[in-house]
């Protein structure tokens, strides 16, 4: 077959890509090594658009013991023990074909664990969705372009049980994460799977192709034609036409992941192998490729050897198949024997297809014939960087706080409001009714956040955290982004998640260790886009340098716009923590009737993209909120310093919906624990901040701010840690707990009916502000949910 | 005494159950091989929770042609104890080692949480050390744990003491809100006649240490430790 125009444009190179092949390979390429170059030289490959920019990440850390380039980055934790975590999207697929397009994504980076001998403990993810409630759409101009809450909802369905499904029979944890909705999430859905495992700092393995002569083998799932072309689908924008290509999302079998990793990990107990890289994006040509071009030596496989699912597949075919579950090995010459055996003990194909050459390219024989050979790093290395083009957006900095407490106060006349509490109490009320805010149980329900025994605190607190049973230590987790302040400012809104991911985890009684990221962009050919990106990095670098939390990996996803719309710049941030003594694992809720509530930080008017904004105005501008991270790092210091020295009974961050939400959520019912009120004055705390606005307090969205809660004897001593960290501290209020008989501590929502007594009350300057049964606020926050989705997934 | 847990290929709770055995019961353990025939030596076998063989033809369909399951079924036969724990309830059901099966869960969805459950009798091996009527607070993970079987079945069941946990609310009464799947009179879990085989479907093993919010599982273990504890002196 002639390498035309029409073909290259099918394969998405560009005239120049193309000359720079013939460069490389000093001939024309055939079609199944052009294949091979667009799969390898895609944007989501070979990073073409985003490496000039990754270089400005900081990734050099203490505890780091692997950083990017690998299958996944690792630290250390302690005892000899190591964490093997990182993130990655699967957003294309999953718009394309939810179910499968999630299941795949998570089993990818399950494999990416595995890869490097960590058996996989803790799944998390962060999922972005339009709107699934009909007042959040604009009838006409959404739906006349298929932006339909019914679709939200079917994608939102799938995805959950997708990842449920996988997650689920493969045995691994999914113990939190975060779900946000918003319009531009409407034909772009984003889900990112971020998964850890753990290793031996001494059996830590790579995915190298060592030793000339040595052995390349094949084990896993049988080769078919799904998936052809994955990468390269995952690099394009959409249009009318994206469902023809279903037949490019692969399709996940869990069984055989289990299967795989349990021979995986046996035959690298057993010293069997040398090196291993799983077959994820563009499959058996990445890995190969891959796996020479790391240990500087080449790799030649006979693809008439690959265990095949279907007859008459072409080579073009079988390179390029992303069939799932798949691994390519590298052992030593002799063991072949050995690592067949373990593998037929498990029923998994495992065949020898090829050797370790030395002469550093990839060549593929079949039927007898060569039918690519090429330098890996054409393939890898000499793939093109781009330095696109950039143009900074104008960014608003101004307040927009005059603007919400304008609407405030046209919100209470259209309520009908006789005071001004009453119209704080339906904001709050319709705050946590907001789906950003709502509970999440309706998604972590259906995920097996329990298997493996070590989940120490249940998804619903800041951060997932569970136990590492080798070691005295415990691992925090936590995901965090926000699109709508990169929206408005991807500098600050990149630096924020950064800072949230943190606190999140610092919440949770963990010291923050390092960072991986998931960044999710539209298509980088516009510079509005790449200036975003850029700028988004710039942010991450300086706030990631100033916590000390290295960046350890992750993965980008460009071209996340369909029929020209694309979505907001979506970094999003997986934190991993360290909690050196079990008993510091710290939750977000009250417990003790009259403890004291401590608030750290302090208030601004920050409004820009904020959740109140977005309710009562339905827009997002303004300056977002200011990150101040000498002030983050005090704040985060005082807190963690409190709980290891066993004085704080819970810690709860402030985000979305501002100080009002983060009560009510401290208040809320968790497992075995009833309901709590809570008697607040915020008089100190407006003092300190030097403010007086009603509206500012409750609702702004300032950073860096922390809610405590302890027992009063150890109030002067927080107190006196806040002081030395440089973090301002007022005494806001204390636990108010109701007349409940005793042994009604209940399990989660069964509680909800029974907790009517008690109040969240927050005063100030003895005006009451918000008065609410905190029943009525809970049952409104787990009501969101379930109404919106039960029913809708098998229409 | 000795126990084993059975691996099948898809088993995934078999590392957590062997842990609480090892680890909080402190008796001697080890993991035996769904290829394996012969299952001589062990006082009580454990099917573990998990996906045996994926659960893609029907939940324990397989994993009941698997060879292990053929001597599982005659230790069962000559009196051996038998726990069969979510999937492994699943799994004994298809093997007919328990009467009735497990339907999809009636709300079709997966369901991960704590529930409570309410010991029904205290006279099988695995119950001895809990209370008649004590109220457990153990998860449950599973998508297909709705008990179904025919009336008569259910008649004996009830009438043969066989019932030994139901769903029920945190004050021990039940009621239909309190089940979580749709299973017939809120079973939760269920014996054998001769009552040395049980199958349940919440996780005793995940709700042994207090570190994981709740150690009401534990007993269960406890229970077969001491149990055996008794056989082993009488034969003695």
């Amino acid at each position: 077959m002639k390498i035309t125009p029409e073909v290259l444009e099918q394969h998405r190179i560009s005239g120049e890509e193309y000359a720079r092949i013939i460069d490389l390979m000093g001939r024309e390429p055939n079609l199944t090594e052009l294949g091979i170059f667009s799969v390898m030289w895609s944007e989501h490959c070979s990073y073409k658009s985003s490496r000039v920019h990754l270089r400005r990440l900081p990734t050099e850390g203490e505890c780091l013991v692997q950083g990017p380039g690998e299958n996944a980055g690792i630290v250390g934790i302690g005892n000899g023990w190591c964490a093997a975590f990182k993130i990655e999207s699967h957003n294309h697929p999953s718009f394309i074909e939810p179910y499968q397009g999630a299941a795949t994504g998570i089993g990818g980076i399950l494999r990416d664990i595995f890869t490097m001998g960590a058996r996989p403990v803790a799944a998390l993810n962060s999922l972005r969705f339009g709107p699934i409630r009909d007042t959040d759409i604009t009838e006409g101009v959404e739906t006349a372009t298929g932006r339909t809450i019914a679709r939200n909802r079917r994608i939102m369905g799938g995805v959950v049980k997708g990842l449920g499904d996988y997650g689920n029979a493969f045995g691994v944890p999914t113990i939190g994460g975060e779900v946000y909705f918003d319009r531009c999430y409407s034909l772009n859905p984003l889900v990112n799977a971020f998964a850890l495992g753990l290793v031996r700092r001494e059996r830590i393995f790579y995915g190298k192709a060592e030793g000339v002569g040595n052995p390349v083998i094949y084990v896993g799932a049988k080769t078919g034609r799904d998936g052809i072309h994955g990468a390269t689908m995952a690099s394009a924008e959409f249009d009318e036409a994206a469902m023809e290509k279903r037949p490019t999302v692969q399709v996940g079998d869990p069984f055989s992941e289990k299967l795989l990793l349990e021979a995986c990990l046996e035959a690298m107990r057993a010293n069997a192998i040398l090196g291993i890289q799983d077959m994820g994006a563009a499959g058996l040509t990445s890995s190969s490729c891959e796996m020479g071009a790391r240990a500087g030596t080449g790799i030649e496989i006979d693809l008439d050897l690959v265990p095949q699912r279907e007859t008459g597949m072409t080579a073009y075919e079988m390179m390029l198949s992303e069939s799932q579950e798949r691994m390519l090995l590298v052992t030593e010459k002799g063991r072949e024997r050995q690592v067949l055996k373990i593998f037929e003990r498990w029923d998994l194909d495992a065949v020898v297809i090829g050797r370790v050459t030395d002469d550093q390219k990839l060549r593929v024989r079949h039927r007898g014939e060569v039918v690519a050979e090429i330098p890996n790093a054409a393939l890898t290395d000499e793939a093109p960087r781009y330095h696109r083009p950039m143009t900074p957006m104008v960014i608003d900095r101004s307040d927009a706080g005059p603007a919400v407490v304008a609407a405030v106060a046209k919100f209470g006349e259209e309520i009908g409001a006789t005071s001004r509490g009453e119209t704080m109490n339906e904001i709050l009320r319709r705050l946590v009714g907001s789906p950003i805010i709502a509970s999440k149980e309706w998604v972590y329900r259906q995920y097996d956040h329990m298997v493996r025994t070590n989940t120490v605190v249940l998804p619903g607190s800041d951060a997932a955290v569970i136990r590492v049973k080798e070691t005295r230590h415990s691992l925090a987790m936590s995901v965090d982004a926000n699109g709508r302040y990169c929206r408005l400012d991807p500098r600050e809104g990149a630096r924020l998640a950064v800072a949230e991911s943190a606190r999140n985890v610092v919440c949770s009684g963990a010291r923050p260790l390092a960072v991986t990221n998931c960044l999710n962009f539209a298509s980088p050919e516009r510079p509005e886009v790449m200036w975003s990106f850029s700028e988004t990095i710039d942010g991450m670098a300086e706030a990631c340098g100033r916590l000390g939390t290295p960046v350890t990996g992750g993965n980008v996803s460009f071209y996340n716009e369909t029929e020209g719309r694309g979505i907001d710049p979506t970094p999003v941030i997986g934190m991993l923590g360290l909690v050196e003594e079990a008993k510091h694992v710290t939750t977000q809720w009250f417990s003790e009737n009259g403890d004291a509530i401590l608030l750290l930080g302090l208030t601004r008017s920050d409004f820009g993209a904020s959740e109140v904004q977005s309710l009562l105005i339905g827009d997002s501008f303004g300056a977002v909120p200011r990150l101040d991270l000498d002030l983050e790092l005090a704040v985060q210091k005082a807190t963690l310093e409190a709980i290891r020295r066993g004085l704080v009974r819970s810690a709860h961050d402030c985000s979305e919906g501002g100080l009002a939400v983060a009560l009510a959520e401290s208040c809320f019912s968790s497992y075995r624990r009833q309901a709590t009120g809570a008697t607040i004055d915020l008089g100190a705390h407006a003092e300190l901040s030097g403010l007086t606005d009603a509206t500012t307090l409750l609702f702004a969205e300032s950073p860096s701010r922390i809610v405590l809660s302890l027992a009063s004897k150890n109030v002067a001593e927080v107190i006196a840690i806040a002081a030395e960290a440089g973090a301002p501290c007022a005494i806001i209020g204390h636990v108010a707990v109701g007349q409940m008989a005793v042994g009604q501590m209940a399990v989660g929502q069964m509680a909800v009916g029974q907790m009517a007594a008690e109040k969240l009350k927050i005063d100030l300057g003895g005006e009451s502000l918000i008065d609410a049964e905190v029943g009525d606020l809970e049952r409104e926050w787990r009501r969101v949910l379930p109404e919106h989705l039960d029913h809708e997934l098998d229409r | 005494m000795k126990f084993g847990v059975v691996v099948f290929p898809g088993s995934n709770c078999d590392h957590d159950t062997y842990h609480v055995i090892s680890k909080v019961v402190g008796q001697p353990v080890n993991f035996i091989w769904h290829k394996e025939e012969n299952v001589e030596g062990y006082d009580a076998i454990i099917l573990p929770g998990g996906f045996s063989y994926g659960d893609y033809l029907r939940t324990g369909a397989i994993a009941r042609f698997s060879p292990v399951m053929r001597a599982v079924t005659n230790f069962a036969r000559s009196g051996g104890l038998v726990l069969g724990i979510c999937n492994g309830f699943q799994i004994l059901c298809e093997a007919g080692l328990l009467p009735g099966g497990l339907l999809r869960n009636r709300d079709l969805k997966f369901h991960c949480e704590h529930v409570s459950i309410r010991v029904e009798r205290t006279d099988t091996p695995f119950t001895i050390d809990y209370r008649e009527g004590e109220v457990l607070s153990i998860p449950i993970a599973h998508g297909e744990g709705n008990y179904f079987c025919d009336e008569q079945t259910l008649a004996d069941l009830e009438s043969g003491g066989q019932v030994i946990f139901r769903y029920c609310d945190i004050d021990g009464r039940i009621t239909d809100e309190a089940n979580p799947n749709g299973s017939l009179g809120n079973i939760a879990g269920i014996c054998n006649r001769e009552r040395n085989v049980l199958g349940l479907m919440p996780h005793p093993e995940r709700a042994a240490e207090s570190v994981l919010g709740s150690r009401d599982g534990r007993a269960m273990f406890f229970s077969i430790a001491d149990y055996l504890t008794e056989r082993l002196k009488k034969r003695a």
